[in-house]
């Protein structure tokens, strides 16, 4: 039995900035994350391990220096880690990049275990689009449960599983077979951190790397070729620059009275 | 009247053997520990010896301490008495210091005496005081008592035999009682004083009974000393001479690599010096009534962790020996022998206990170990420290803030870049400096002091990254070890040499961490430029300021016990308000923490009273308008803690603030 998660570096977009010329982000200097989403979705695989015994992998699409990301996930205990890297994959919109995920998933699937549950991040942080994973379980055909923060139940031999959706306002627990592929929110669990010798010995793995001729993929179906959506802009909201008003450090009652004013003035202060 | 030597040596012998044997078990076990280099620089480890463990001079730094002081060298004097009674009770009348020169016995004889009546009473107000007011409760043992009588036996039974002795010569020399008696007192005032009143009738059985009940009582002594805690009297000395020659203030370094163990699980990942401590303490209880976690009903009890370690050793060292599994967890909740994670946890590293240990022993850094153990092997810590081992790691501050928006805490001024060819000091403003909304206001002002003072100084704006002292602290050494080593490298290319710091966790992590990577720097804390500045006279108050009414200075650790910046504050301040700066109860190396060091800054506190509350109902004590710190972590804990308290008409400033008020208003 193997738990397949799919993890994503991103900028640490609380340091991005945007070339206003060129339209994209710049990314010189600025570090690199795991997608926090997917972060639980690696965290809950890992308990699934802990309580199952199955295998883990955790398989990422990107540049060679999406490694790290491998890495830090062989720190907390997957037990295969893939990076998906080639040219043709770049550029790639989210059905491209499922196309080549769901490649890969089925070649787990084939080649090591078979695949009973994918794990996603609800979304990344960068694109936003919450696309990805529910791309991969359409091209997989298997069982989609979106926004999950709860496994209620899983039982691997009767091929079932009980989730909890968070929605808004509202909670849904629903029942799907096996296989199935979800996307996690923050609530489902806390992510543990990793262990020294852990992160020494992951430290040392030189990640295994599947490009387009390990996946065989047609190139029109995968990187910008493959890609029928493009960012035309990007660019940052201007915003009107605030204003200080008083000093609240050495005079805060007259500082919060004077706010007061100003919000009031503005009708922002409902009375 | 003579002792039988046949008797007496075979029952002397048995109980050196019980002695031999039980500090042989004991020495061997701190053999287990792991080899660290503590012989080096003999003078002054001669010179500490001296001073703290023949001179006490810690032990007298506590009200009881002459008492102890009293028995130590009654000991010692005592030594030479005994020596006698055994080798008598080996060879009767063959050995017997009166065959010395009379001008020497004379002397000799009047010290054993009267040391003999002053062990006597200092035993006697020992005993009074654990039973009317103890040094903690605990201390009121049935141990205690036993040795306290054991002591107590010696001395009256060596009175006894002394006077019976006495007695025994005048009625066989013939002497005139009265004149004899006067000389006899003369020599040996209590010995010759009980001579008198013995009835000259039994004088042999006297002798007799008190030859044995010395005998015994000290055979006795001899057999329980070393499987108690009084083995302290063999191992405080040695611990004295193998202490620490540089403050406990930093942390060794860890060997990051793989099949490496990280932090201490097992007693024979301490040190051997660490494992002596453990026998070398007595349990006296001073470290745990400055320990402020102990102190405000926390699980956490310096004195037991020392304890545990020391039943750990003798419980699980057979099977340390053997290579076996040790049978009581090091960590954990089991009992005697185990230190309890939230014991572990409860440590805010002040250095109180080690302060107060008259024999040095090193409670902090052992706390550590045990905190690295988990960190970095169990990843087990309190979930609250998640995000901030993240944040360091990721954006190298405690709040995981951008490190682009580093130095917006000076858009406003005109701050330089630091350069090696035109900034003398690199201004290290900290992560609290930076983000910290409060804390800005002392960066400001600090750099208003410097530019009005004349000094040339620059900072590393958004390239500074976080000293790391949190998460060394913490136990995190390995996210410290990269922290440190990206720090030292980038003050190495950029040349720096001088630091000012404006917070007490940078300064002693540039200061004394960082030598272990290499690098030397001149750190100085803002409080002790600041009062160099105005003794040089290039800083000058006209006229004090009377805005911050009557202020009260609060030390932080980091800055006073951990690296002895104690005056620097307080006359900046005397400097700035015209007047010398209120005292508390505790005060200078006897302060007690804000609660905020080790990284308890990050973590939650639910049991027993916050620390920093207690803190501040002591501040408040003084009734000042203005609590005076140095640190901004103590400045966030006394501003919570007055809220808490809802003292709102008092304040509290940083140095830097009072001294802007009075120079630049």
């Amino acid at each position: 039995m193997l738990i397949v998660v799919c993890i994503k570096q991103v900028p640490d977009t609380t340091q991005v900035q945007i070339d206003p010329v060129t339209n994209t982000l710049v990314r010189d200097g600025i570090p690199f994350i795991v997608n926090p989403y997917d972060t639980h979705a690696l965290e809950e695989a890992l308990r699934l391990k802990d309580r199952f015994g199955c295998k883990v992998a955790a398989i990422s699409m990107g540049p060679p220096n999406a490694e790290g990301t491998l890495k830090k996930a062989l720190a907390l205990g997957v037990d295969y880690a893939i990076l998906l890297s080639d040219r043709v994959f770049g550029g790639a919109d989210t059905l491209a990049t499922s196309n080549v995920l769901a490649a890969a998933i089925a070649k787990l699937h084939t080649e090591v275990d078979e695949v009973a549950l994918v794990l996603c991040g609800k979304q990344t942080i960068d694109g936003d689009t919450a696309q990805t994973g529910p791309g991969i379980a359409s091209r997989l055909d298997y069982q989609q449960l979106t926004l999950v923060d709860k496994i209620i139940d899983l039982d691997f031999s009767a091929q079932k599983i009980r989730v909890s959706r968070k929605l808004e306002g509202r909670h849904e627990i629903v029942d799907a077979p096996l296989p199935a592929m979800l996307t996690v929110v923050r609530e489902l669990n806390r992510p543990r951190y990793p262990k020294v010798q852990m992160r020494l010995a992951a430290a040392e793995v030189v990640v295994e790397v599947w490009n387009n001729k390990t996946l065989q993929l047609d190139e029109q179906k995968i990187g910008l070729k493959g890609s029928p959506t493009w960012v035309s802009k990007i660019f940052s909201p201007e915003r009107d620059k605030g204003e200080i008003i008083g000093d609240g450090y050495a005079d805060p009652t007259g500082t919060a009275a004077l706010l007061i004013e100003k919000l009031m003035a503005k009708d922002m202060l409902p009375l | 009247m003579t002792p039988n030597p046949y008797l007496f040596a075979p029952l002397l012998f048995a109980s050196l053997a019980v002695f031999a044997l039980a500090c042989w078990k004991r020495l061997s076990l701190i053999s287990l520990g792991k080899p660290e280099q503590r012989c080096d620089s003999l003078g002054a480890r001669f010179n500490d010896m001296l001073l703290y463990a023949f001179g006490q001079k810690r032990v007298l730094a506590k009200p009881f301490g002459i008492n102890h002081f009293v028995i130590f060298w009654s000991f010692l004097i005592l030594l030479i008495a005994n020596t006698e009674f055994i080798l008598n009770g080996l060879f009767p009348h063959s050995i017997k210091l009166i065959m010395l020169p009379f001008e020497l016995y004379v002397p000799l004889a009047f010290m054993i005496d009267i040391a003999s009546l002053l062990a006597l009473a200092a035993v006697t107000v020992a005993a009074v005081r654990r039973l009317v007011a103890p040094p903690f409760p605990e201390a009121r043992t049935p141990e205690a008592f036993f040795i306290l009588t054991l002591i107590a036996t010696l001395m009256l039974a060596s009175f006894a035999l002394n006077a019976s002795e006495l007695a025994a010569f005048m009625l066989k020399s013939g002497a005139d009682p009265a004149s004899f008696l006067a000389e006899a007192r003369k020599v040996m005032p209590v010995s010759g004083l009980l001579a008198g009143l013995l009835p000259s009738l039994q004088l042999g059985t006297i002798h007799a009974v008190a030859w044995w009940a010395h005998a015994l009582a000290l055979m006795a002594f001899i057999c329980y000393l070393p499987n108690s805690k009084h083995m302290h009297i063999l191992t405080a000395i040695p611990n004295c001479f193998f202490q620490r020659l540089e403050k406990p203030n930093t942390q060794p370094r860890e060997d990051f690599a793989i099949g490496n163990t990280f932090g201490v699980d097992r007693v024979d990942r301490y040190s051997w010096k660490d494992l002596l401590d453990s026998f070398s303490c007595t349990e006296c209880g001073r470290c745990q009534k400055v320990c402020p976690a102990s102190i405000t009903g926390k699980p956490l009890n310096p004195r037991a962790v020392i304890h545990d370690i020391k039943v750990n050793l003798l419980e699980n060292g057979n099977a340390l020996k053997n290579g076996t599994a040790p049978r009581v967890p090091l960590i954990g909740e089991h009992g005697e022998g185990s230190v309890s994670e939230e014991s572990i946890w409860g440590c805010t590293t002040c250095g109180a206990c080690m302060e107060a240990c008259p024999v040095f022993i090193e409670q902090m850094p052992k706390i550590i170990e045990l905190r690295r153990h988990l960190v970095e092997s169990e990843a087990k810590f309190p979930e609250e420290l998640l995000n901030l081992f993240e944040n360091m790691e990721g954006r190298s501050n405690p709040w995981g803030i951008a490190p682009s928006e580093r130095a917006k805490w000076c858009n406003q001024l005109n701050v330089k870049p630091f350069d090696k060819d035109t900034t003398e000091y690199l201004f290290y403003v900290g992560c609290a400096g930076s983000f910290d909304s409060r804390a800005k206001h002392v960066s400001v002002a600090l750099t208003q002091l410097l530019d009005k003072a004349g000094i040339s100084w620059g900072i590393l704006g958004k390239d500074e990254k976080c000293c790391g002292d949190s998460v060394r602290r913490l136990g995190n050494e390995f996210v410290f070890d990269k922290m440190a080593r990206e720090n030292v490298t980038m003050f190495i290319e950029r040349g720096v040499t001088k630091v000012i710091t404006q917070c007490p966790h940078c300064f002693t992590t540039l200061k004394n961490d960082y030598r272990q990577y290499g690098l030397e720097l001149e750190v100085i804390h803002h409080s002790e430029l600041l009062r160099n500045l105005v003794r040089d006279g290039r800083l000058t108050v006209d006229k004090a300021t009377t805005e911050m009414g009557a202020t009260v200075f609060h030390d932080s650790c980091y800055l006073g016990r951990h690296n002895d910046v104690y005056e620097a504050p307080r006359e900046a301040l005397a400097a700035a308000t015209g007047a010398a700066p209120v005292e508390m109860e505790r005060n200078r190396n006897n302060a007690f923490c804000c609660g905020a060091g080790g990284g308890r800054m990050w973590m939650e506190e639910h049991v027993g009273e916050r620390i920093n509350i207690t803190r501040v109902k002591e501040a408040l004590e003084q009734k000042p308008d203005t609590i005076c710190v140095a640190c901004p972590y103590c400045m966030t804990m006394f501003e919570d803690g007055l809220k808490d308290v809802k003292a709102d008409n008092v304040r509290v400033r940083d140095v830097a603030e009072v001294m802007a008020e009075a120079i630049l208003r």
